[in-house]
């Protein structure tokens, strides 16, 4: 399966500081992908570089088979909302469909027509005027309706209100399911990816930290607990991503693929947010410059 | 793309179709009457006659006498410069920087038009806008004043100052075919500016300084040059100084100028040389200082002086017009293209 | 739609087995019946704003257990119940319990004992399970 996005050490550079380095991924097709991570970690900048908007400073980057905007035959393929949903202002809704008609040769002028009108938005209303709930599902429309094999959302919920987040998910879900196409979306509220998503990003400090299926990373990972005990007698196939300790005991986030038997530990499930908390908070302990010493890859 | 672009100019293009109505309104009532006034006092034919300079003098004082003649007259000069200036400011500098600053050029190069096309039909349209207001201005202002003109290009230099005329430096930046070249240059300097600051309105402030800085630096350094001047050499008569400046004391410098009779010629310099070629200062005799104004004319007419005019002859006017806007035409293009270059390398925000 | 799902993001229970387990839930109260078409994958992601491609894998879990069946361009169907007569065909299953229970008072556990120890065990099973 042709991966939807590849790229082999993306790395981009802004004067002195490297906003995103040694960036290797490969995206599979029809998945719903979240790209999480802490503000100023590269999200948008990795999200930039896949619709061309920038340019690599190093590596090489590919969607669809083919280098970001090559060609508008390209850019036809990939649908984008950049953050803050951005629209004209002085433009009607209505407006913004006949402009997206000119300018895109596969645009479906019915399905935007359709959406708009179940959304309840009034085509005569000023984008200006509508709230910030509306702006962002006026750009998602603007987005699906060129039919893209790739939707790529910049924190398209962020400063939404809870009913207009829900709202603007269902939306998106629902196109999701009647159509072929892959989405990568970035956040910094797990809460509402980890409802939608089943493939996960994690960019922390300009390095990917996790890149991998939700299903894999949960079932991969266990939270165990236990007497405190000398780290040399733990198991030699557990890859530890974090520990605490008390003066008894000890609770460890641990990455094996072999279920844990040993009586002497306490496994439970970890939920993915807490599971994306651990990474964060082991790559901010790690010392800059230093690969950590785990990522999951794939 | 060209009907997004209008949509986004819709404002600013009803804004100048406004003030060149209300312009147009004002410069109908009034004209036609400025016009004939000109026929009324013969001036028209006045070649046939020989007296050109006394009818433009009076056709002259009847329109300085007149409040309203003498404000629209200036009014227009001040739009003809003004209108570059602000459709450089507010049509050049928000054309990049307004989308920078909404994110919306993200909304716009999503789409499958590259960002050449999208830079060069909205420069291609407004720039056209710009260059179509500037002329339209040019035009109505032109035509309401051409009776003043063409009594200012009659009028010889009589009391010593020059005479402001279409070729001078203030008005022949307001006249015929500049404008074009200014608007367009204006318009050009806002977009170059706007994609390298990427902020409304720092782009803004840094164009009227350049452009202000530009349309003085031409009309003080580069114009003058164009074509080379002449030089006319003519020996000083009695009869043709206009006037002398001296010192008190028998001694003290002196200088004299005299008259030029160069009907619509632009005149660089007017200087008065002695036998050795050099600029006449002096010094003032007893006969200047303290005497007579016939004792002292017929001192200096003694000394042989000559009168070296370095001038443009007035039939080189349009020459100049075609040269001057095409440099500036050449200069909108040039930075039009930097722009659409810049924009295809490197990030705007 | 016939009946509608929900979710309970905090349950700790993957949210395809929710939805497989409210399935059975209707089927044991009467709601769902055979032959009734399940909400479609389309519908029920717009309610929910949840990946499709967990409503398939809850789909493709009933497939497995025969309790539903996909007709491929028409939707996915109920092809059979939870009958709840079927608690009375446990025979042997019933009587192992009884021994168990026989033990556990031997052991000296008490009523809430016993029902604490079923319980904890029971919900360890079925994370296991779902792992």
């Amino acid at each position: 399966m042709t991966a939807v996005l590849q790229s082999r050490g993306l790395g981009k550079r802004y004067r002195q500081r490297w906003a995103l380095s040694d960036c290797t991924l490969s995206l599979p097709a029809g998945h719903v992908v979240g790209l999480v991570g802490p503000n100023g970690a590269g999200k948008t900048t990795l999200l930039h570089l896949a619709t061309g908007l920038l340019r690599p400073t190093t590596g090489t980057i590919e969607v669809l088979g083919g280098l970001p905007a090559a060609s508008p035959a390209q850019l036809a393929r990939v649908g984008f909302v950049a953050q803050d949903a951005p629209t004209y202002a002085g433009l009607s809704v209505a407006d913004h469909l006949r402009q997206r008609t000119h300018l895109n040769p596969g645009w479906d002028a019915d399905l935007a027509h359709d959406r708009i009108e179940r959304l309840g938005l009034d085509p005569r209303q000023r984008a200006g005027k509508l709230s910030g709930g509306q702006r962002a599902q006026l750009a998602l429309t603007l987005a699906i309706a060129k039919r893209p094999e790739l939707l790529i959302l910049d924190e398209p919920i962020a400063s939404l209100d809870p009913l207009a987040r829900r709202e603007f998910l269902q939306s998106l879900m629902e196109f999701t399911a009647g159509h072929r196409v892959s989405v990568v979306m970035s956040s910094h509220l797990m809460a509402d990816l980890e409802r939608v998503c089943d493939y996960l990003i994690l960019l922390v400090a300009g390095r990917v930290r996790v890149a991998a299926p939700v299903e894999e990373l949960l079932g991969t990972h266990r939270l165990v607990t236990g007497v405190r005990c000398d780290p040399a007698t733990w198991p030699a196939d557990w890859q530890v991503i974090s520990a605490s300790h008390t003066d008894r005991q000890s609770t460890l986030l641990v990455r094996t693929s072999d279920p844990v038997h040993d009586p002497a530990w306490a496994v439970e499930q970890i939920g993915l947010e807490d599971l994306v908390l651990a990474y964060m908070s082991q790559a901010q302990a790690a010392a800059p410059g230093r690969t950590p010493a785990l990522e999951v890859q794939r | 793309m060209i009907w997004l672009t209008w949509r986004q100019f819709r404002t600013q293009a009803w804004v100048a179709a406004a003030a060149l109505a209300v312009i147009a309104v004002a410069l109908a009532l009034t004209g036609l009457n400025l016009a004939h006034l000109y026929d009324a006092t013969g001036a028209a034919s006045c070649q046939a006659h020989g007296d050109c300079g006394t009818l433009s003098t009076t056709f002259m004082n009847h329109v300085k006498a007149s409040l309203t003649y003498k404000a629209l007259y200036d009014g227009g000069v001040a739009i003809l410069y003004a209108a570059p200036a602000l459709i450089g400011i507010f049509w050049g500098a928000p054309l990049v920087t307004r989308e920078v600053e909404t994110g919306t050029f993200r909304l716009a190069w999503n789409q499958s038009v590259t960002r050449t096309r999208w830079l060069a039909v909205k420069l291609g349209l407004v720039g056209l806008a710009a260059m179509a207001t500037a002329g339209l201005f040019s035009l109505m202002i032109g035509w309401w004043a051409s009776p003043i003109d063409r009594a200012l290009g009659l009028a010889a230099d009589r009391n010593g100052s020059s005479v402001i005329n279409r070729f001078s430096p203030l008005l022949f930046g307001a006249r015929g075919i500049t404008p074009l070249g200014y608007a367009a240059f204006a318009f050009a300097l806002g977009v170059t500016l706007g994609v390298l600051i990427r902020r409304t309105v720092p782009a803004m402030a840094a164009t009227l300084a350049v452009f202000t800085g530009a349309l003085i630096s031409m009309s003080l350094w580069v114009r003058p040059h164009l074509i080379a001047p002449l030089h006319a050499i003519s020996a000083l008569n009695t009869a043709n100084i206009v006037g002398v400046m001296s010192g008190t004391g028998s001694g003290s410098p002196m200088t004299v100028a005299g008259g030029v009779n160069l009907p619509g010629a632009w005149v660089l310099s007017n200087q008065t040389i002695g036998a050795s070629g050099r600029v006449f200062t002096g010094p003032a005799t007893q006969a200047c200082a303290s005497g007579s104004i016939q004792a002292c004319n017929a001192h200096i007419g003694s000394l042989h002086l000559r009168q070296l005019v370095t001038y443009q002859p007035a039939v080189r006017y349009w020459a100049f017009q075609w040269y001057e806007t095409a440099i500036f035409l050449a200069l909108a293009l040039v930075l039009a293209g930097f722009c659409v270059w810049w924009i295809r390398r490197r990030r705007l925000s | 739609m016939v009946i509608e799902f929900h979710l309970d993001a905090r349950s700790g229970v993957a949210p395809y087995l929710q939805i497989v387990q409210q399935v059975r839930q209707a089927l044991r109260l009467g709601t769902l019946s055979v032959g009734d078409q399940l909400p479609t994958v389309k519908d029920v992601v717009a309610a929910l704003a949840i990946n499709p491609n967990t409503v398939l894998k809850a789909y493709r879990e009933l497939e497995y257990e025969g309790l539903a069946a996909a007709r491929p361009g028409v939707g996915t169907f109920v092809t059979a119940t939870l009958s709840d007569g079927s608690l009375a065909a446990h025979g042997p299953l019933r009587r192992d319990l009884e021994r168990w229970l026989a033990k556990a008072r031997r052991a000296g556990l008490d009523d809430d004992s016993i029902e604490a120890l079923y319980r904890d065990t029971f919900r360890a099973a079925a994370k296991e399970e779902a792992l």
